[in-house]
């Protein structure tokens, strides 16, 4: 590691890298990653290898804004603290919210639960880790009495069986995802097999693929569950002493078999077969889920189907197996300790248990507290809609692009009568409905804790200090909880503060009965707090170098300390298809983009890989309903509409459809995804289905697309149908529109924005054929070009891209500019000296020296140079004869 | 045929580029059918018309520019009556007689007598100074004005225009030209092309008064000015009026030859009287009258064919390309470009470079091309115009030229003309 470098964790997914960050005296921003850090052991993703292309101040929030003006930051947290008090005396406390994020750092995570639970007096706080990990949380709870995450990372290399199910890890957990390849090389009896409906690049290193029919992973887990039953694999020791509930577990899929369940799932009965016999078989199996298990109106049935196997089997609790939920975000696990969702209370206790309200109370010595579940966040933003909730304060996070029915969430926001947002970003989806805007420290200017899929505590560390007046998100908490007159329990002056606070509270009145204590951590010092290494909790003063794995001792968190089986009734996802919606849309995310886009949206590399919002149809799908590969196509549901671009796949199942989630408005016109995603929710977790959509899909045909690369940023560019992207040195744009403009050079100009402005202007027209090509040069410099036709083929962005890097172009570039293409190499015939035939010096002098020409008329001969007009035989004769004297005698 | 006995009369009336061409490319394939006479109104051989411009710039030498030296007919056989006008075609005896009385019978006659200038019927056309351009002499008498005179006037923005106002600023006149239009070349560029044409010129000291006519030009004993339609004056030690040409047809004519605008001629390059043959800008074949170089070679081919008796080639017709000799002005320009229903283009323009290209189309097949500034695949197009080649499956490279629409190879061969 370099000298001096900052050791911090990446604030991409849940694997929570550790990584290395070096400054140089320059300012210049090194990322690496951190060879010691337990998750990764130096090993970066592309995302977080871009981290450094991520922490310029392009489109930061630098100032507090009250009503779209700048102002100071006391006017602004005044503003907050008297519009909720205003709010709650006249309506009490549940009219009032708190959406926040996974991305928050413990800290600021714990002052806000603690404002609104213990001081405010609503439970109105959830996340947006309600979204990926709501029911992850909910089956471990009714399994372990506990959210608990039993195992570790290392036990993906100590296992023989690996499980995916509904997981891309290899582009969702990448490094996770490279660490079971590299021990599937050191291991040739461990197996990796994946179960997604989609063939994803998690696939690739697979020996098996379960293709299974969407939504269907609990008939699936059920039929393991019996056939274990059936093959003798249940542990009947561990059942009868660590268990209950296997009786009438076992009893809801008593007539799944294997070919039942194969044909349930839409599966080779072999392939199933195939998969239990190895999973009966193999002791040391890990079962890994993710969003494709969760984002279901039966995501907790789904978590508690696979809990079941692991439960039945005891492969629970010891190197090498286990459930284990791969969480989205850096921080959702950390969210969940602190008890920052409407239905935790802190630190991992229960807000429906008066004893634990009483001792959360009296830690937190508050004058009230929540005694109920708040809103969830589909709920929550129901309520705001509805009028009901008529303050909201948002940190750090997006819902205006990532709710499901993400357009009645906008309306929602556009409705209420105070919203607060606290970012880093100045303009997203959600900042526009802000009537107070606080700037929030980025990633790398803030100080805190994070905790990641395998419950290991790592710092955030800062290398930058914060721009402008920006201020991590627990100042802007406790200033505006001082503002409502909460000064004691709010007067922190720093995370370590905080975090201390924190561990006391995990510990208090603990002894074991709680997963979460990490008590052996609320002494720390300012400066032990600062080096904390890696560690994995319970942290305790029996542990006090944390703990590997917990369920060791077959003991759980239940109130007869024994793990439940639960007795799961698959469901089918809420809204099936139906003629007018005959498809299923699944969504997800890309390899290189996070969430909406806010942070890897500002990088070059990262926006490259999957420039553009897609679908992926199964190519048949596609050939029925003439949508041809990279053409456009408006995807609806009962909810919404977006156009995105057409993939074909066959790795998608027919009937299916997929787009990613990323796309948010500032990126793209209609890309979002969310408002097309219906707002069902899981019964018992609050999650929304965000996987399974009845939609359909049509070609969408514009009068024509374009593609603008500028040096300009043009945050919504003239056109019916956008998409915008960063690139090297300039911006990309995909472009579409519905009427032909009248005067396309104008048109472009607008579109190329001020880079345009003065330069000098490069035109190719074909009104026949309808394409359209301009390019601005400033001092030779390329700033701008816009290529538009009929269809999307244009050109390749490449080559024009790079054009972006040099301070001057080429004349052979300025000449082949708009074919958007080098000349051929080779192909260079020099000066012309025939004008009539176009024959160039270097022919000329290739016809002498290599074909032999020693005649005007023989030059002639071999290119016809000389025998039209005849002007330029003395320059042949004179070539001729330099060619001669050049020659030894 | 009977090749051992008496040779063939050939007689050749013009020793410019057509007739020679037709002379040189006839011996090449039947060198010993014909005795070859040749009259020409020039007191020199042949020598390249097009590089007049050059010669008169100083950029090129007279040695340069001749294709056939004096010794080249005494090589040949040939019998050369330089400098001697021909005045009468007697068919009946089969006899060309010259203002001199130089006399000579003929089994064959080749008609090449070219074109003359057009001289506007301004009053004051016949001062001392007022001239046109077209060979050897004018270009003397030009070089001799600027010597003796600092300013001068071409009438005409047309292609010979544009290149005697150039040659006589490279001589150190102040050179203004007048045009009728407001476009220059308007025959063969369209507006844009014409107006960076005129602004690369203005950039080298040349001045413009278009659109303007021409009313009178002033002088006494020699031209002093001239006088516009609008009343304003300009002095003038010189007015070269390059307004156009038309076929020398009066021989013709006399001879009782059918003629039009220029001699009528077949797909054989003969006149309504099958012993003699026409070719070069005198002609008129299929309505069309040509003033450029590459149809001439191509009605030399054809012609010197039938003069062998070989006869198995006709002639279609040409379609034209253009350049400005102007050192620094790359301009070339080929077919049609005035748009119609029927046509369409593409254009790529790059003003800063100086860059214009335009193609114009019909049925997927070049019927035009502009270009102005980078002229090298003038000839790639001109090629395509030629054969009629189908650019459907390479339009949208078309414009960038055969380094993009064909990846760099060669033109197709053309069919013999």
């Amino acid at each position: 590691m370099t000298a001096g470098a900052t050791r911090t964790t990446c604030p991409y997914c849940g694997v929570g890298c550790g990584i290395s960050v070096a400054t140089a005296a320059d300012g210049a921003v090194t990322v690496r990653g951190d060879a010691a850090h337990p998750a990764n052991f130096g090993r970066l993703c592309s995302k977080g290898s871009a981290l450094a292309q991520t922490i310029g101040l392009e489109g930061r929030l630098l100032t507090p804004m009250v009503d779209g003006k700048a102002a100071g930051w006391d006017a602004a947290l005044e503003r907050i603290a008297s519009a909720f008090t205003d709010t709650i005396a006249r309506h009490g406390p549940d009219s009032v919210a708190f959406y926040v994020s996974g991305q928050l750092l413990t800290e600021d995570y714990y002052v806000i639960n603690k404002l609104a639970k213990g001081f405010v007096g609503t439970a109105n706080i959830d996340t947006n880790s309600r979204l990926c990990m709501a029911s992850s949380v909910a089956g471990h709870k009714r399994a372990f009495g506990s959210d608990t995450v039993p195992g570790n990372y290392e036990d993906l290399e100590r296992a023989d069986l690996l499980v995916l199910a509904g997981s891309n890890a290899a582009w969702c957990h990448p490094v996770l995802y490279q660490r079971m390849i590299a021990a599937k090389a050191a291991n040739p009896r461990l197996r990796l097999v994946v179960i997604d409906p989609r063939r994803t690049d998690s696939c690739d290193g697979a020996d098996l693929h379960l293709p299974l029919r969407s939504g269907t992973d609990a008939v699936l887990f059920n039929g393991l569950l019996a056939h274990l039953a059936r093959s003798g694999r249940a542990n009947a020791r561990f059942v009868a002493a660590s268990t209950s509930g296997a009786k009438a577990a076992l009893a809801a899929c008593a007539d799944a078999s294997v070919k039942a369940t194969a044909q349930a799932c839409g599966l080779e009965a072999a392939s199933v077969r195939q998969f239990f016999d190895w999973f009966a078989a193999t002791r040391k199996t890990v079962t890994l889920y993710s969003q494709g298990i969760n984002q279901s109106t039966s995501g907790t049935d789904k978590v508690n189907a696979i809990i079941n196997c692991h439960l039945l089997t005891g492969r629970i609790g010891h190197p090498g197996m286990g459930p284990f939920s791969l969480t989205g975000q850096p921080n959702a696990m950390g969210g969940r300790e602190v008890g920052g969702l409407a239905n935790q209370l802190a630190a991992h206790m229960e807000i429906g248990d008066p004893a634990h309200r009483q001792l959360v109370q009296d830690f937190w010595q508050s004058p009230r507290m929540a005694d109920k579940a708040g809103l969830k966040a589909v709920e929550m933003f129901e309520a705001i809609g509805a009028g009901r909730i008529k303050a909201v304060w948002i940190m750090s996070t997006n819902p205006v692009v990532s709710l499901p029915d993400a357009e009645r969430a906008r309306k929602a926001l556009a409705a209420c009568d105070f919203v607060a947002v606290s970012d880093c970003m100045a303009d997203t989806d959600t900042t526009r409905f802000a009537h107070v805007l606080l700037p929030a420290s980025a990633w790398g200017e803030k100080s805190g804790t994070v905790t990641n899929s395998e419950r290991r505590i790592s710092r955030q560390r800062a290398f930058l200090p914060a721009p402008g007046e920006a201020r991590p998100d627990w100042q802007h908490v406790c200033g505006v909880a001082k503002r409502m007159g909460f000064v004691r329990g709010f007067d922190f002056t720093s995370p370590a503060g905080i975090f201390r606070e924190h561990a006391a509270l995990s510990g208090t009145a603990n002894n074991g009965s709680r997963d979460f204590d990490i008590s052996a951590l609320s002494t720390l010092a300012d400066a032990a707090y600062d080096d904390l290494a890696p560690v994995q909790w319970p942290v305790t003063a029996t542990a006090p170098h944390g703990t590997a794995r917990l369920f060791s001792d077959g003991r759980f968190f239940t109130p007869d300390r024994k793990a439940r089986l639960i007795a799961v009734t698959p469901r089918a996802p809420l809204n099936a298809p139906r003629p007018q919606f005959p498809f299923i849309l699944n969504t997800g995310r890309v390899r290189d983009h996070w969430h909406t886009m806010t942070r890897t949206g500002k990088s070059a590399r990262l926006s490259g890989h999957m420039f553009e919002p897609f679908v992926e149809v199964h190519p048949d799908d596609a050939a029925r309903l003439g949508l041809t590969d990279r053409a456009l196509a408006r995807v609806a549901t009962a909810h919404g509409t977006m156009i995105a671009r057409v993939a074909h796949s066959a790795d998608q199942q027919r009937g299916s459809l997929y787009a990613p989630m990323h796309w948010s408005g500032a990126f793209a016109s209609a890309g979002r995804v969310n408002p097309l995603v219906n707002a069902a929710v899981d019964p018992i977790s609050g999650q929304p289905e965000s996987k399974h959509t009845p939609a359909r899909i049509a070609l969408y045909q514009p009068q024509w697309q374009a593609f603008c690369l500028s040096r300009s940023d043009i945050s919504q560019p003239a056109a019916d149908w956008w998409v915008r992207g960063r690139a090297e040195g300039h911006w990309r744009y995909e472009l579409a529109g519905d009427a032909a403009p009248a005067d396309w050079d104008a048109c472009a100009r607008t579109l190329m924005g001020p880079a345009a402005e003065g330069a000098a202007w490069l035109a190719y027209r074909d009104p026949l054929a309808r394409r359209y090509r301009f390019a601005a040069i400033r001092d030779g410099r390329l700033e701008a070009c816009v290529f538009a036709g009929p269809d999307h083929g244009l050109a390749p962005r490449s080559w024009l891209a790079g054009l972006f890097a040099k301070a001057r172009l080429s004349d052979d570039d300025r000449a082949a500019l708009l074919a958007g293409r080098p000349r051929a190499a080779g192909d260079d015939r020099g000066p012309v000296v025939c004008a009539c035939f176009g024959i160039g010096r270097s022919q000329i002098a290739t016809a002498i020296s290599v074909n032999g020409a020693d005649s005007v008329a023989a030059i002639g001969t071999l290119l016809q140079a000389g025998t039209s007009c005849g002007s330029c035989k003395p320059e042949l004769s004179r070539m001729l004869k330099d060619a001669w004297a050049k020659t030894p005698a | 045929m009977t090749g051992h006995t008496e040779r063939q009369k050939l007689v050749v009336i013009g020793n410019g580029m057509a007739g020679m061409d037709t002379v040189e490319k006839l011996l090449a394939i039947a060198p010993d059918l014909y005795d070859i006479t040749v009259f020409g109104a020039e007191p020199h051989g042949n020598y390249n018309r097009i590089l007049l411009s050059p010669l008169l710039a100083g950029e090129t030498a007279l040695a340069d520019i001749m294709l056939h030296p004096l010794d080249w007919y005494a090589r040949h056989g040939i019998t050369l009556h330089a400098g001697r006008t021909v005045t009468m075609i007697d068919r009946r005896n089969r006899t060309v007689v010259a203002a001199d009385g130089t006399s000579a019978p003929y089994d064959r006659v080749l008609l090449a007598t070219g074109s003359q200038p057009i001289l506007l019927p301004l009053p004051g056309k016949d001062l001392p100074g007022v001239i046109t351009y077209r060979d050897i002499h004018d270009v003397d008498t030009m070089i001799g004005a600027a010597a003796r005179h600092t300013s001068a006037v071409v009438i005409g923005g047309g292609l010979l225009g544009l290149e005697a106002a150039y040659g006589l600023m490279k001589r150190g006149m102040d050179v203004s030209v007048v045009h009728l239009v407001g476009t220059l070349m308007e025959r063969q560029l369209d507006p844009v092309a014409a107006a960076m044409l005129r602004r690369s010129l203005e950039a080298r000291g040349m001045r413009f008064i278009m659109p303007m006519a021409t009313q009178e030009i002033l002088g006494q004993d020699r031209v002093t000015g001239l006088r516009f339609a609008d009343g304003s004056q300009i002095a003038a030690g010189l007015v070269v009026m390059a307004v156009g040409v038309r076929p020398n047809i009066g021989l013709a004519r006399k001879a009782g030859l059918h003629c039009e605008r220029g001699v009528v001629v077949s797909d054989a390059m003969q006149t309504y009287d099958e012993r003699i043959y026409a070719v070069g800008e005198c002609v008129q074949h299929r309505s069309q009258t040509y003033g450029l170089v590459a149809p001439l070679f191509d009605q030399a081919g054809v012609c010197a064919n039938h003069l062998a008796r070989r006869g198995h080639i006709s002639y279609p017709g040409s379609a034209v390309s253009t350049r400005l000799k102007v050192t620094g002005v790359e301009l070339f320009s080929a077919g049609t470009f005035s748009p119609d229903a029927a046509s369409n283009d593409i254009v790529l323009e790059d003003a800063e470079r100086g860059v214009y290209k335009r193609i114009v189309l019909r049925g997927n097949r070049i019927v035009g091309a502009v270009l102005y500034g980078d002229t090298a695949d003038g000839a790639w197009y001109f090629q395509h115009l030629r054969a009629g080649t189908d650019m459907s499956q390479r339009r949208e490279e078309l414009v960038f030229g055969p380094a993009f629409a064909d990846g760099g190879e060669p033109a197709p061969e053309l069919a013999a003309a």
